[in-house]
């Protein structure tokens, strides 16, 4: 509107200002940082140019991407395919649960949601060491197998390809039904008792009415799986075992373990470089209007 | 020096013109309508008045004084909003003393005027409640109330009647004309209405496709319409269309249908052979058995709507038009579906329509 | 819809909510366990609620991690709700797309790559200007506003875009200027995202790891970081009341905000 004019810079500008600060430039620096050397000093690299004997001399170097092209290209792989794999199984276990809670009496629904949220508002760590507990050997579902009869020796469910998914599954689960549920519960009735009215059985309902509408729904939940989930730590450190290499446990390992921040930086630039595509598909999604 | 003047007012949202060249004045005191058919430019114009639009070319003055580029909250015009918006975190009295708020009047004074308004719409006993605890009619009063507090020069009130049940628009009605005298506030009403303008404003303004078809009184605007649509719009009307020739002594309407060529009301200046229309309102054409002394045409009688105190007779010609007939309930009773009748009119209650 | 298609409703929910709440209800039930082991049932027993309230660690790391929530939390409704207000607002203004962009992504970005940028911006900045000299407390808590920001802005952004406008077109025509009308009419009439929007805040900065772990100094560590640390030894049941007692107070928290809201939504279907 005209009427505010001038006045929208004194909103716009402080939070412009602090994202650019807080959010643009560390990146920025992470692509900087990512040219340098290793070094034993506080901080531990050595700073891109100096003065030396003969005058400003640049200490940067492709080595850092060098090493990820001969070593870690894997890791980025893995990551891709377990996030891909989440995604997948978030879609197929979510959508009929967003379906389910957008069909629900009005007076339902709200108290579902309210539920499917909670875990959100709950620690993860916790809930993810939770599942350390239950996946064990000695853990509860290798004993209720047990104890019904159906195993004699426990599964390996743990520290493996199966609990990392599952972990990825269970973290992610609330952001792929809640967008599900946003398109889903805006679908009209009176829509889908068309489809049958004309002679649709429930399954091609679905097929051809409902699953068409609820795309933007299932768009916007995949990127906030599907992104994120390519640079998880936590669940493929608690629950994955030592050759379970995501990039996102890779980047801590350098940076912590090895103390060589110039590596994690190159780690964290290709990540990015990676998800530019999706981001900007997120961007152009999120910026139609949400409802 | 009138209240409120706009000079070549004109608006587009993309490439239709909402308000086309609108030039229009209002005097201090007058309840104004504003009446048009949805998508007429009426809303638009009403929102330019009040500012929250700004017009692609035009002038507002207000007593003599330019606020086109006034924002809103500096004109000294406050609206009446179709939706009420009242704010639903403060009460009644917070709702009406809000205005005054903004303008910093000190507490004693804002108290005074606040209990002043809810006696001036007879909310008093609901100085406390939340707006949704409110009724339709009662939200409207507080809307009412909150835009007179500050003792506007010029209230807009955009389709005030329009979400009310027939019997609480007439009483509305009566009490937004009984308000208005009592405040001697100039009221502008944007309504699509022609029933209610016609039964509250001193002055009328049809607007057609954001243009002024025409500006008069109401029995102007009835009697006296300039043009086809103004004729059709507000109240029914038979019109009977036809082309200009020689006459008994001047020219006159020939249509077809009619044994010889209708003489004119008044003088007009069209050429010979010019298209013209009649407009007759349904409660001037007189039913006859026998072909009366005057203008008239034969008809059937198709149905006879009955609507109380009033009925309409529906009649078709002999050329399938179809006109209607309004008169007292009684005298309809006596014509049924079939019948064959004359109708007719005197010259003088006809009103002729250039093309 | 036949009644073949409400039983597979009621059991994709079942399953759904079983699946999320078997870890939660575990962690509760075990909790209690006066055994230690996991494997072995002990009997109802508080000696771990006792074991937790005398353990040093996890007091003072909740200490500092409720005092880095409130900061962060407040931080970031003031940053968000000013982003979201004019994202959902301004259609057009110099910079909208960066802005635009800015405001989502850190949404997604994984937080290692969150962390480990802000932390070369701390130290970058340590060498540049001195500032900050110990990193800890402040610097989670600006790393914990930035990210928890751009989730409140959706927040404001969603509430905005079902708002009536003709109230704040009230206020204008009534005579307050534009500061006004945001301050008295918007603000309270958004106020369900603004409460929820402080609330999601203070929960991301209580459960955030990673970013902590990077930003924060020796000084400050968070309730996650020392559970981390914990988990990472072995498994100790104190975790498990931990748990139970985090759980209680977020779920008094979102059910008061949630009723907070409900009561606002009910009072604006009927308003207008």
């Amino acid at each position: 509107m005209t009427i505010w004019g001038w006045r929208r810079w004194v909103l716009i500008l402080p939070a412009f200002a602090w994202l650019g600060m807080f959010f643009l430039l560390p990146l920025g620096i992470v692509a900087a940082i990512s040219l340098s050397q290793s070094a034993d000093a506080i901080p531990p690299y050595l700073p891109l140019m100096s003065s030396g004997p003969a005058g400003l001399e640049s200490h940067a170097t492709l080595d850092n991407y060098r090493l990820i092209g001969e070593g870690d290209l894997h890791a980025y792989a893995v990551s891709l395919v377990y996030a891909v794999v989440a995604t997948a199984l978030c879609l197929l276990i979510g959508y009929p649960i967003a379906f389910a809670i957008a069909r629900a009496p009005k007076t339902w629904r709200g108290l579902l949601l309210f539920f499917v949220i909670l875990p959100f508002w709950t620690s993860l760590l916790i809930r993810i060491y939770a599942w350390i507990a239950i996946l064990q050997p000695t853990g509860f579902l290798n004993r209720a197998l047990r104890a019904l009869g159906l195993i004699d020796t426990p599964l390996l469910l743990i520290y493996n390809d199966f609990s990392v998914v599952l972990g990825l599954v269970y973290a992610y689960l609330p952001f792929m039904i809640l967008p599900l549920y946003g398109s889903l519960s805006q679908l009209d009735e009176s829509l889908v008792e068309a489809a049958a009215d004309l002679g649709a059985r429930p399954a091609g309902v679905v097929r051809q009415v409902v699953l068409p509408l609820s795309l933007p729904g299932v768009a916007a939940g995949a990127l906030l799986v599907f992104i994120p989930a390519i640079g998880e730590f936590v669940i493929p450190d608690l629950l994955g075992g030592p050759q379970t290499m995501m990039i996102g446990k890779v980047l801590w390992q350098e940076f912590f373990d090895n103390v060589d921040w110039p590596a994690a930086s190159a780690i964290a630039v290709v990540l990015v470089a990676l998800l530019t595509v999706p981001l900007l598909v997120a961007q152009r999604l999120l910026e139609r209007e949400p409802a | 020096m009138p209240l409120l003047e706009m000079t070549g007012l004109s608006k587009r949202f993309g490439a239709v013109a909402a308000v086309d060249h609108v030039s229009l004045a209002i005097e201090h005191g007058e309840l104004f309508a504003l009446l048009g058919p949805s998508g007429c430019g009426k809303t638009t114009l009403l929102r330019l008045i009040a500012g929250f639009e700004a017009p692609d070319s035009g002038r507002i003055l207000i007593d003599g004084s330019d606020v086109t580029a006034v924002p809103p909250y500096r004109r000294p015009v406050n609206m009446m909003f179709q939706s009420y918006a009242l704010f639903p975190h403060l009460d009644v009295a917070g709702n009406i003393a809000f205005g005054l708020k903004q303008e910093g009047m000190e507490r004693r004074r804002r108290d005074a005027r606040v209990a002043e308004m809810l006696a001036l719409v007879q909310m008093q006993a609901y100085a406390r409640r939340r707006p949704h605890e409110l009724s339709g009619g009662q939200k409207q009063r507080v809307a009412l109330a909150r835009a007179l507090a500050k003792m506007p020069r010029l209230l807009l009130l955009d389709e005030p009647l329009a979400a009310l049940d027939r019997k609480l628009r007439e009483e509305t009605r009566l009490e937004l004309i009984g308000i208005q005298e009592r405040v001697g506030t100039s009221f502008l009403v944007v309504t699509h209405d022609q029933e209610e303008a016609l039964g509250m404003a001193s002055r009328i303004a049809v607007m057609d496709h954001g243009r002024i078809a025409q500006i008069g009184s109401s029995a102007e605007i009835y009697e006296r319409p300039n043009s086809r649509f103004v004729a059709d719009f507000v109240g029914a009307v038979n019109l009977f269309d036809g082309t200009l020739g020689a006459g008994f002594n001047t020219l006159a309407l020939a249509v077809p249908g009619f044994a010889a060529p209708i003489p004119l009301p008044e003088g007009v200046d069209l050429p010979e052979g010019s298209a013209a229309a009649l407009a007759v309102r349904p409660e001037k054409l007189c039913l006859s058995d026998a072909p009366p002394e005057g203008i008239a045409i034969a008809a059937t009688v198709t149905s006879v709507g009955y609507q109380g105190g009033l009925s309409v007779v529906h009649l078709a010609t002999a050329s399938g038009q179809v006109l209607k007939a309004q008169m007292p309930s009684a005298k309809a009773a006596a014509y049924s579906r079939g019948m064959v009748v004359w109708a007719g009119w005197n010259t003088a209650d006809a009103v002729l329509l250039k093309q | 819809m036949s009644r073949r298609i409400t039983a597979f409703r009621a059991a994709a929910l079942a399953l759904g909510f079983g699946f999320l709440y078997l870890p939660i209800a575990l962690l509760v039930a075990y909790s209690f366990n006066g055994s230690r082991l996991v494997t072995v049932w002990g009997g109802w027993s508080l000696r771990w609620y006792a074991a937790l309230l005398d353990d040093a660690r996890f007091g003072e790391a909740a200490r500092t991690s409720l005092e880095i929530g409130v900061m962060a939390a407040s931080l970031a409704l003031a940053l968000g709700a000013c982003a979201g207000f004019a994202l959902a607002r301004f259609r057009r203004f110099r910079g909208r797309l960066v802005f635009s962009f800015m405001a989502m992504a850190p949404l997604v970005v994984p937080e290692v790559i969150l962390g480990l940028s802000l932390l070369l911006l701390f130290v970058a900045s340590q060498g540049l200007i001195g500032w900050p000299a110990n990193r800890g407390i402040v610097t989670v808590v600006i790393a914990h506003a930035t990210f928890a920001s751009c989730f409140v802005a959706v927040l404001v952004r969603a509430q905005l875009a079902g708002f009536d406008r003709s109230l704040e077109e009230a206020a204008l025509d009534l005579g307050a200027r534009p500061w006004s009308v945001l301050w008295r009419v918007t603000l309270p009439g958004i106020s369900p995202a603004l409460v929820s929007g402080w609330l999601l805040a203070f929960t991301l900065s209580l459960d955030d790891l990673v970013v902590a772990s990077f930003v924060s100094g020796p000084s400050a560590t968070t309730l996650p970081m020392a559970v981390y640390s914990s988990v990472r030894i072995g498994v100790t049941p104190e975790i498990n009341a931990l748990a139970t007692v985090f759980l209680g107070v977020v779920v008094v928290l979102v059910a008061v905000a949630f009723g907070l809201i409900a009561r606002q939504e009910r009072r604006r279907t009927v308003a207008s």
